[in-house]
């Protein structure tokens, strides 16, 4: 009996020292999307400014919100999308930006600055840009690729991936059928609710990143993903591309912003800051992938990602795309339902 | 043992209290409010929640999550039963070593396995592979009903086959002998004896199957590719994406007292407590 | 004929349960970063697992709180199994249904319920909510483990050491204790193993900077499973079984000297 619990404890030595040592440092919570952020690039952060970097991730706008409104954690750095920054403004839980913490803001594209979630960047500085598009098996996939249709298209049944996401599923289904992205008429949720409950059957399943081994196996022959998504897949496996449907799309924009109760501001500035220097944005967005509004630092990245369709977003499909708004949460109770009717039928 | 009193065992009586008692009493409480502003110290009693779950399509989710559940549960049954006995009718350390090895992958994480299971039943896994070469092409069981009852299944197997085993254990190998000499043939000793007397053991395995199996959500989202909703989807919804608190409480309590009955059945059938197999170890 | 039957049931039965295993074992070794086609066999994902920070910090954690909760519930499991041995039955009833209750009800609600009660309760979620979480959920099946062997002692075992010169202490540790040791024994393994497995609760009770491995590795699930973990998994799996061995040959080997 002694002898177990000594092995036990011996065994678990190497994994204990490692948690070990007190830690006397700044410290910097960053709250981010998964797999958002280079880790090399953190732990340089955490050298130049001698800090400590606790970082968290979560998988939608909607989870981060949750644990944003309700939990008494804290956090410095937030990275959500357009309208959840709309919705966090609207309810005063942001801290505004001092705009001369950060000096290399003006690296960032005009395009990409004065949105209408946040008139003049007061609350929020761009991190990275997407659109919502198709990536797809270009041997497997022999009609052309231009319309959210082909996702309704049975003779791919089973070979459809679709995001895993209320607002994104749904935007698909509503701009098919011609409506707004943002769309708040009951009748016309519930058409696209319909569409998709016809689609079911012809659906391989409602992903978010698993989306990549899927597609590289080619056990899936199309999905609805980011563009930064399709450019990191495409970099990786041949054989596919990328398209952003005629009928438009949803642009995004996910932007750093600081909460009211944010316990280092200072220094989370700095750290928006130093995301944005060109050398580090330029080393981030290769390891993420997503289109970054960064001009010197485009500047710096190897000619490959110009080629890359997921990475290089024309002006004309950006022009074509929504930027999703907050709607108000009786809308929202329309689209939940919808959703939930959407998982629950067959 | 007059020397120890009762009262030792209140300190942990207390820690009852707060961490199991008033959080129940908490969700049953949220559970019955519409909305509440707890800074402003508003809030309104309200069946609303309980009445917006009697809608079809959430009574639909709970037939299938019962549904699968009960699925599993017969399928782990019909395993576990007769590994069962195989396993007694074994040299006695062997059964030990049978047994321990049976829960040695219930120490590898749940989740790692059942992601395992992603790859193995995902159109180019292996089990995709196999089934080609016997002729179905083209064939992935991934993202379907059955990946989820499989994931099931898999998962809780082991927690139908200990109660099982340490009940067929239990029975006195001279009652089957005696049965044999007079005469009872193998059908027989199974019906007459051996599933009356291991029954306690099926029911609490049959219930530790169960209870999981019909309020997982993990595995419904990994295996089924978010496409089979069950209530333990359908809850964990509530309170992480949707920030309703007051109706996922409402389902919570349902969920609670679906089980609740389900066990009070089991008791009626045994008249007895849950036996969890734990003297095995 | 039979036993050959015998052995394929069991092999088709172990096959079964071991190959999601063998599966993360092989890719450990898989000369990509996703689980998909054979790509070369390497040894990196071990070498970059001792240098990720936030795997090594979750399995810190985890293993932090299986030691914490696994001993505190173990003992406090253990005596008030003592105590409820002594309980007149108009208490015990309602304090056993209310251990129970961790037992019987769905993890996911379990969460919910001390997630709730934390956030009402103004707390911050962290590494002493998660605790207090395992803590709740491993005590009763201690006491699930314990109080049986209570009511298989012969009768009156403990007076009657005491008649034959023993202390109240002797009587305990030389008397009782033996005889519950293998029920606190089997208590304090379930609890380890369901502290260091879970997941659902711990999702819920988690907060600022605390992830367990669990909670690690559900994140990445859904991105794709970075071979680390494999790497990692594969690293306790071959622990596990060295234990095993290990008490399977001091066991045989005091079953020799008996012999």
């Amino acid at each position: 009996m002694k002898k177990f619990v000594l092995i036990l404890s011996l065994l678990c030595l190497p994994f204990l020292a490692s948690g070990c040592g007190s830690d006397n440092r700044a410290e910097l919570t960053v709250y981010n999307w998964g797999d958002y952020m280079d880790p090399e690039i953190i732990a340089q952060f955490e050298d130049d400014y001698n800090c400590r970097v606790n970082y968290e991730t979560f998988t939608s706008n909607e989870d981060m919100y949750v644990k944003v409104k309700n939990s008494s954690d804290t956090y410095d750095v937030l990275v959500p999308s357009d309208y959840m920054i709309e919705r966090l403004i609207r309810e005063e839980m942001l801290r505004p930006i001092t705009k001369d913490n950060i000096p290399n803001l003006t690296n960032i594209d005009a395009t990409a600055q004065d949105l209408a979630f946040d008139p003049g960047n007061q609350y929020s500085v761009p991190y990275f840009y997407g659109v919502l598009g198709i990536v797809y098996n270009t041997a497997q996939v022999t009609d052309p690729v231009d319309s959210w249709d082909i996702l309704w298209n049975d003779k791919y049944a089973s070979k459809i991936l679709m995001y895993d996401s209320i607002r994104d599923s749904m935007g698909a289904s509503l701009k098919r059928l011609g409506f707004s992205m943002n769309e708040t008429n009951e009748a016309n949720i519930n058409a696209a609710r319909d569409a998709l409950i016809t689609q079911k059957p012809l659906v391989m399943a409602y992903v978010t990143d698993n989306v990549k081994s899927l597609m590289a196996s080619g056990d899936a022959a199309m999905a609805v993903v980011y563009s930064g998504d399709a450019a990191i897949i495409m970099s990786e496996t041949d054989n596919l591309d990328f398209a952003i449907p005629k009928e438009g799309s949803n642009a995004f924009y996910d932007n750093f912003v600081i909460p009211k109760n944010a316990k280092n501001p200072e220094l989370a500035e700095q750290f928006i800051n130093f995301m944005l220097t060109p050398e580090v944005a330029a080393k981030n967005i290769e390891y993420v992938g997503y289109s970054s509004p960064n001009t010197p630092a485009l500047a710096l990245l190897d000619s490959s990602w110009s080629n890359n369709a997921g990475f290089n977003i024309s002006p004309e499909d950006l022009a074509r795309s929504e930027i999703f708004m907050d709607l108000p949460s009786d809308i929202m109770e329309i689209y939940n339902r919808a959703w939930t009717e959407i998982s629950v039928s067959k | 043992m007059k020397s120890f009193k009762e009262t030792i065992a209140y300190p942990y009586g207390l820690w009852m209290l707060i961490f199991i008692a008033v959080p129940l009493l908490v969700v049953i409480w949220f559970s019955f409010l519409s909305n509440p502003d707890f800074k402003a110290g508003i809030y309104t009693f309200t069946l609303e929640n309980y009445k917006e779950f009697m809608d079809p399509v959430y009574l639909e989710l709970l037939y299938r999550s019962f549904l699968y559940a009960v699925i599993a549960t017969l399928i782990c049954f019909f395993i576990a039963y007769p590994l069962g006995n195989l396993i007694v009718s074994l040299p006695g350390n062997r059964q030990n070593l049978m047994i321990v090895l049976m829960i040695i992958p219930m120490w590898v994480n749940f989740l790692l396995r059942t992601y395992a299971w992603m790859v193995l039943l995902s159109g180019s896994g292996l089990i995709s592979q196999f089934l080609g070469l016997l002729g179905f092409r083209d064939v992935s069981l991934l993202y379907t009903q059955s990946a989820v009852i499989l994931g099931m299944v898999y998962n809780f197997f082991p927690y139908m086959l200990l109660p099982i085993y340490t009940a067929l254990k239990k029975i006195d190998p001279d009652l089957l002998r005696a049965a044999t000499d007079l005469g009872a043939n193998h059908f027989q000793m199974f019906v007459k004896i051996k599933l009356p007397l291991s029954l306690p053991g099926i029911v609490s395995g049959s219930m530790m199957v169960f209870m999981p199996a019909v309020s997982t959500f993990v595995i419904s989202n990994l295996l089924g590719g978010g496409k089979y909703m069950l209530i333990g989807n359908l809850i964990e919804q509530q309170f992480l994406t949707l920030n309703n608190w007051n109706f996922g409480s409402a389902l919570s309590m349902v969920l609670m007292t679906i089980i609740f009955l389900v066990l009070g059945v089991a008791r009626l059938i045994t008249g007895k407590e849950l036996d969890t197999g734990g003297q095995i170890l | 004929m039979k036993k050959i039957l015998k052995k394929l049931a069991f092999a088709l039965i172990l096959l079964f349960l071991y190959a999601p295993i063998l599966v993360l074992i092989v890719y450990s070794f898989n000369d990509s970063k996703i689980m998909g086609p054979w790509a070369g066999f390497t040894l990196k994902w071990y070498v970059m697992l001792f240098q990720d920070r936030y795997i090594l910090q979750a399995l810190y954690y985890t293993l932090i709180i299986a030691v914490i909760a696994t001993t505190v519930s173990t003992l406090v499991g253990t005596i008030s199994a003592v105590g409820i041995y002594q309980m007149r039955s108009k208490l015990k009833r309602p304090y056993l249904l209310l251990n129970n209750i961790p037992v019987l009800v769905p993890d996911i609600v379990m969460g919910i319920t001390l997630m709730s009660l934390f956030i009402f309760a103004g707390m911050k979620m962290g590494l002493t909510t998660i605790i207090i979480a395992h803590i709740t959920f491993c005590i009763p099946y201690v006491i699930l483990a314990v109080l049986p062997r209570f009511n298989r002692l012969p009768e009156n075992i403990f007076e009657a050491a005491l008649d034959l010169g023993a202390t109240p202490r002797q009587a305990f540790w030389k008397v009782l204790f033996p005889e519950i040791l293998p029920g606190v024994t089997s208590g304090a393994l379930i609890a380890f193993t369901l502290s260091i497995d879970d997941f659902v609760i711990s999702f819920f009770t988690a907060g600022n900077g605390v992830s367990n491995l669990s909670i690690t590795i559900y994140s990445m699930a859904k991105a794709g499973i970075n071979p680390k973990i494999n790497a990692l998994s594969t690293i306790m799996f071959g622990c596990i079984m060295i234990l095993l061995i290990l008490i399977n040959i001091r066991s045989e080997k005091g079953i020799k000297n008996i012999q």
